[in-house]
C-alpha cells in the first residue's frame, strides 16, 4: 500500500524525478495564484462587487481577526505568511472530495517543509520586532535555567507541527483505503466527510499555532497567558 | 522460525500494542479537556469563542501524542527498515 503520493513517480530524468506530491502542489499553487490574480483584477469599493471578491474579503477579514485575537496586534504584517499557509492547507485538504486526489499534505515532505517555514519565520519576525538581543533574551525567560528547554521546545514543536498534520491527513487517506476494501459502499463516504472536517481543523490549527509561536517571539512574554500552549 | 518471520511477528505485535496503549492516554486527556470546556461553556457562554479556540488547539496538541504512536505503528507495518534490510539481503543472494 502506498503511504502517500510520494511513491507515484510521474516523470523521471536521471536523478531528478517528479512525484505525485510535487505535481499536485504545483497544480495547486498555479490554480491558487491564477485564481487570486483573476479575482483581484476587477476590485471595486462600490456596492456592486463580484461574488468572488466578497468571498475573498470574508476570508481575508476573518483571518485578520483570528490573527489579532491570538495576540498579534499588527495583523496585516503577518497576514501574507499565515494566510498563505492557511489557504494552501485548507484548499489542499478540502480537495479530497475529488475522487483519486491524494492530498499533498499526506506526505511528510510537504508538512516538514511547511513546519520549517514556520521554524525560520519565527526568529525572523522576532528579530525584526525586538532586535537580535531582545529576541535572544526570550530564550532565557523566566530564568537562565530554562535556556536548554526553550531551545529543545523550539525543535520539538517544529517536529510536532509536521508530524501532526502528516499523521492526520495520512490516517484519513489510509482509513478510506482500508474501508474501500472492506465495506466499499457507504462508509468511505462518511469517512471522507469526516476527513474534510479534520482537514479544515488541521489547517486552522497549523495556522493558529504558527501565529501563537510568532506572537510569543515578537513580544515581551508576560508571566501568565498563552505560555501553556507553547510546548507542543 | 527464521529471523524474517521473527521480525515480521515482532513488528506486527508491537504495532498493535503501540497504537493500543498510545491511544489510552490521549483519549483520557481529550475526554477531560472536552468535559471541562463544556462545563465552562455552560457557565460562561459569553467567552465561547476563546474557549472553543483554546479547546481546539489543546485538542490538537493532545491528539498529536496519539498520532506519534500511529505514525510509529504505520512505519512498523508498512515501511519497516529492519524487515526491508533483510528483504534486500535475501534478494541479493
Amino acid at each position: 500500500m502506498n503511504l502517500s503520493s510520494d511513491q507515484q513517480i510521474l516523470w523521471q530524468h536521471g536523478l531528478v524525478n517528479l512525484n505525485g506530491t510535487v505535481i499536485t502542489t504545483w497544480v495547486l499553487m498555479i490554480a491558487m495564484s491564477l485564481g487570486a490574480k483573476l479575482i483581484t483584477r476587477g476590485l471595486t469599493t462600490g456596492g456592486s462587487m463580484s461574488r468572488w471578491q466578497a468571498i475573498l474579503e470574508i476570508v481575508v477579514i476573518s483571518l485578520q481577526k483570528e490573527i489579532k485575537e491570538v495576540g498579534l496586534k499588527q495583523a496585516r504584517e503577518y497576514l501574507p505568511f499565515l494566510g498563505t499557509i492557511f489557504l494552501f492547507l485548507s484548499i489542499a485538504n478540502l480537495l479530497t472530495v475529488i475522487p483519486g486526489y491524494k492530498p499533498p499534505t499526506g506526505s511528510l515532505s510537504t508538512t516538514a517543509a511547511l513546519a520549517l517555514c514556520v521554524f525560520i519565520a519565527v526568529p525572523i519576525f522576532g528579530i525584526r520586532e525586538q532586535g537580535l538581543w531582545g529576541y535572544l533574551k526570550t530564550y532565557t525567560t523566566p530564568t537562565l535555567l530554562m535556556l536548554p528547554f526553550n531551545i529543545i521546545s523550539e525543535f520539538s514543536r517544529t517536529l510536532a507541527l509536521a508530524v501532526r498534520l502528516f499523521g492526520n491527513m495520512m490516517s484519513g487517506v489510509m482509513i478510506i483505503g482500508i474501508l474501500l476494501t472492506v465495506t466499499p459502499f457507504v462508509f468511505p463516504i462518511i469517512m471522507t466527510a469526516l476527513g474534510l472536517l479534520t482537514g479544515m481543523v488541521q489547517a486552522y490549527i497549523f495556522t493558529i499555532l504558527a501565529a501563537v509561536y510568532i506572537a510569543a517571539a515578537t513580544r515581551i512574554p508576560s508571566p501568565s497567558g498563552e505560555k501553556a500552549l507553547l510546548h507542543g | 522460525m527464521d529471523s524474517m518471520t521473527l521480525i515480521a511477528l515482532a513488528s506486527i505485535v508491537t504495532a498493535g500494542v503501540t497504537i493500543a496503549i498510545g491511544c489510552i492516554g490521549p483519549a483520557l486527556g481529550e475526554g477531560r479537556a472536552v468535559a471541562l470546556a463544556l462545563s465552562s461553556l455552560a457557565q460562561q457562554p459569553d467567552s465561547s469563542v476563546t474557549i472553543t479556540r483554546t479547546l481546539f488547539v489543546g485538542l490538537a496538541m493532545i491528539e498529536s501524542l496519539a498520532l506519534y504512536c500511529f505514525v510509529v505503528s504505520m512505519v512498523l507495518i508498512f515501511a519497516n527498515p529492519f524487515y526491508n534490510h533483510l528483504l534486500a539481503q535475501a534478494g541479493g543472494k
